[in-house]
């Protein structure tokens, strides 16, 4: 990809289990708290712990959009709630007209879970799942992205990317390649996935998911502990008068890895070429990168991979972390969960501390940080990776 | 900007449908449209390893995404591409919910592994070798256009080549009943930003409101109004009869493509 256009993150918001919107969330920054607990989500029997969000199937969705009803789309309107992010859309799209805004959400495995509920429920003679289940609202990619765009009254170009855990960081390369093609001014950009038991136990079949709360970079690391989260942010082109502190997305690369559908490139190599790729895009060196919001799942292979692919782009002092410890691995909603992450950090100059390790193993060679700091961070790079081999890395960073 | 480019090498799959030429004749009257269930090849361009995985929506795709690079004479392992489909492997969703609807709950960890909706562009890379960047989308029922749409921008902006490929397997019953996709179908075309000695034709693609063409046969346009990836017949009719022209193709509820096309004769 060529030099990119700095595009404005207008407006943001997050919700997963440490925080439901970015007030709460940054204070469970400060305070390296983390909200993984035992699993004991619905009639899951898994020794594993889980980053559940309070108070998603207490969400009701309007009334007009009730055939959207699912776990999936209950946490995105949560979410949507927080930080006046509906108002600030709604401005937007009277501003810019909704035609002129797009809608571009990652998902993983959207309301799944429906599905999931109906097949124990089928017709005990004809095998048929029940009739009030919906599958097009629900359990397809698309349906987040279609109830988001329906519930903003937006009007424009709209799509799922789905791409594993790399899914809502690659929205931000969607959305920017259509604004500037000039097809629209704005994109709501985001990414929304929900505990479920395809990847509760699918995970556990791949013996990827931790017992403990998963300890990203640890020498004893053992794997995820799998979270859900909803978080979206409106992406506009920016003007001449754009305020200093205002976070501006610099870069995105992407890459694939050609190697195994569920195991990273050894050395890393699609990680580094995604790093490299979004540092060009954002006509950035790698000395001009403060923080590195670190992919980190907490699987051995993983943070191996991932740690050479940064130390060699970056060498061994640029601050690192993974704040997977604090939130769970959210999948397809994590490139989106982290980069608001990524905007607190710069917006609060805090690096945010890699919480629940607490011996770094030392084979790998970035520096990992496991206590917060407090300094100027100017630029941010997050990174995203997925089951077949689907890397995709932002850089975030002030205007000023 | 307008979102402007070249069609360079195409790829098609689906019922009674075997590759691009076949199509094309029968697009453009010269033979009869004889349906027929989707015949997939076993995708030979894999490690044995892998190929023994691969369900029905890799095959589908890495079929057509070969045709159209094959024909365009490039190389696959330099073009990034998008991959749109408006669903991901139905038959492993089936066998994942039905295992989880059991008391063992025993999920198969290769099942899970291709239960991802980049299962196909993940099969691709390794296929390839390609590390270029590989866009992975659903639009349900808007998946072609929406995947269009994505490809178009890349070229327009970016100035560089890509591979889109638009594919959708059927599920198995009881989903089926729910989403009834009857067979596999699989759109694949080389886009380029510039023309080059193998273009087939120009394509200019723009948002409209007007309602989308159909297919003059029953059959083809049955086949156009339930399978996602088949919306693009009227663009591949077109295509097939070498003249220029202009299509609307079906898109979301709000908005249609109009597809303008001219041939590179």
């Amino acid at each position: 990809m060529k030099v990119m256009q700095p595009l404005l993150l207008a407006e943001f918001t997050a919700t997963s289990c440490i925080g439901t919107g970015v007030a709460p969330t940054l204070a469970s920054l400060v305070g390296q708290r983390s909200g993984l607990t035992r699993c004991d989500f619905e009639t899951v029997k898994i020794d594993t712990h889980i980053g559940e969000v309070a108070g998603v199937d207490a969400q009701r969705l309007p009334a007009q959009l009730q055939i959207f009803d699912c776990r999936n789309n209950r946490l995105a309107e949560l979410a949507l709630r927080q930080d006046g992010f509906l108002d600030a859309v709604e401005a937007a799209a009277a501003r810019l007209g909704p035609r002129r805004i797009g809608v571009f959400i990652g998902t993983s495995t959207a309301g799944i879970m429906q599905t999931e509920l109906a097949y124990r429920a089928r017709d005990p003679v004809s095998g048929a799942l029940p009739a009030a289940f919906e599958y097009g609202t629900t359990h397809n990619s698309f349906s987040v992205a279609d109830y988001v765009r329906r519930r903003c009254r937006l009007e424009g170009p709209a799509v799922a990317v789905s791409s594993a855990c790399a899914s809502s960081a690659k929205v931000f390369g969607a959305a920017r390649r259509m604004i500037q093609a000039g097809l629209i001014d704005a994109a709501l950009v985001g990414g929304t996935d929900s505990l479920c038991l395809t990847t509760l136990y699918g995970f556990h079949s791949l013996q990827l998911s931790s017992s403990a709360p998963c300890r990203p970079f640890d020498v004893a690391r053992d794997g995820i502990s799998i979270g859900e989260a909803a978080a979206f942010a409106l992406l506009e082109r920016t003007s001449e008068k754009v305020d200093g502190d205002s976070i501006l997305l610099h870069g995105v690369g992407e890459s694939s890895d050609a190697y195994h559908m569920s195991a990273p490139h050894p050395e890393g190599l699609g990680a580094k070429r995604a790093m490299q790729s979004a540092l060009n895009a954002a006509s950035l060196e790698p000395g001009d990168i403060d923080y590195i919001n670190l992919h980190g799942t907490g699987t051995p292979s993983n943070d191996r991979s991932e740690s050479q692919a940064v130390t060699s782009i970056f060498g061994p002092t640029t601050p690192c972390s993974s704040t997977k410890g604090a939130t769970g691995h959210t999948l397809g909603a994590a490139g989106a969960l982290e980069a608001v992450i990524s905007a607190l950090a710069i917006r609060n100059g805090l690096m945010p501390g890699g919480i629940q390790t607490t011996r770094i193993d030392p084979t790998l060679t970035a520096h990992y940080i496991k206590e917060n700091r407090r300094a100027a961070v100017r630029r941010v790079l997050s990174n995203s990776f997925g089951f077949g081999g689907t890397n995709c890395s932002l850089i975030f960073g002030r205007a000023g | 900007m307008k979102l402007r480019g070249y069609i360079g090498g195409i790829g098609v799959l689906g019922p009674g449908l075997n590759d691009w030429p076949q199509t094309a004749a029968v697009l453009s009257g010269k033979k009869p449209y004889a349906a027929a269930p989707t015949v997939l090849p076993i995708p030979a361009m894999l490690p044995p390893a892998e190929r023994r995985r691969t369900g029905r929506v890799v095959k589908v795709a890495l079929a057509v995404a070969l045709e159209a690079s094959s024909s365009a004479g490039a190389d696959p392992a330099q073009l990034p591409s998008v991959f749109s489909s408006s669903g991901g492997d139905g038959h492993i969703c089936h066998e994942i919910c039905q295992a989880l609807a059991l008391a063992e709950r025993e999920v198969s960890p290769t099942r899970f592994s291709n239960s991802v909706h980049n299962v196909a562009a993940g099969y691709w890379s390794i296929a390839t070798g390609s590390m270029r960047e590989s866009n992975v989308l659903c639009a349900f029922d808007a998946s072609f256009v929406a995947g269009l749409l994505d490809a178009m921008t890349q070229i327009t902006v970016d100035q560089q080549s890509v591979l889109f490929v638009a594919y959708d397997t059927e599920y198995p019953p009881p989903l089926h009943a729910k989403r009834p996709i009857p067979d596999a179908v699989g759109v694949a075309m080389v886009l380029t930003p510039e023309r080059t000695a193998g273009s087939i034709a120009g394509i200019e693609v723009a948002l409209t409101e007007e309602s989308a063409d159909k297919m003059t046969d029953p059959e083809l346009e049955a086949l156009r109004a339930a399978v996602p990836a088949a919306r693009s017949l009227p663009l591949l009719r077109l295509l097939a009869g070498g003249v220029a022209g202009r299509v609307v193709l079906d898109y979301l509820d709000v908005s249609r493509a109009a597809v303008q096309v001219q041939p590179c004769t």
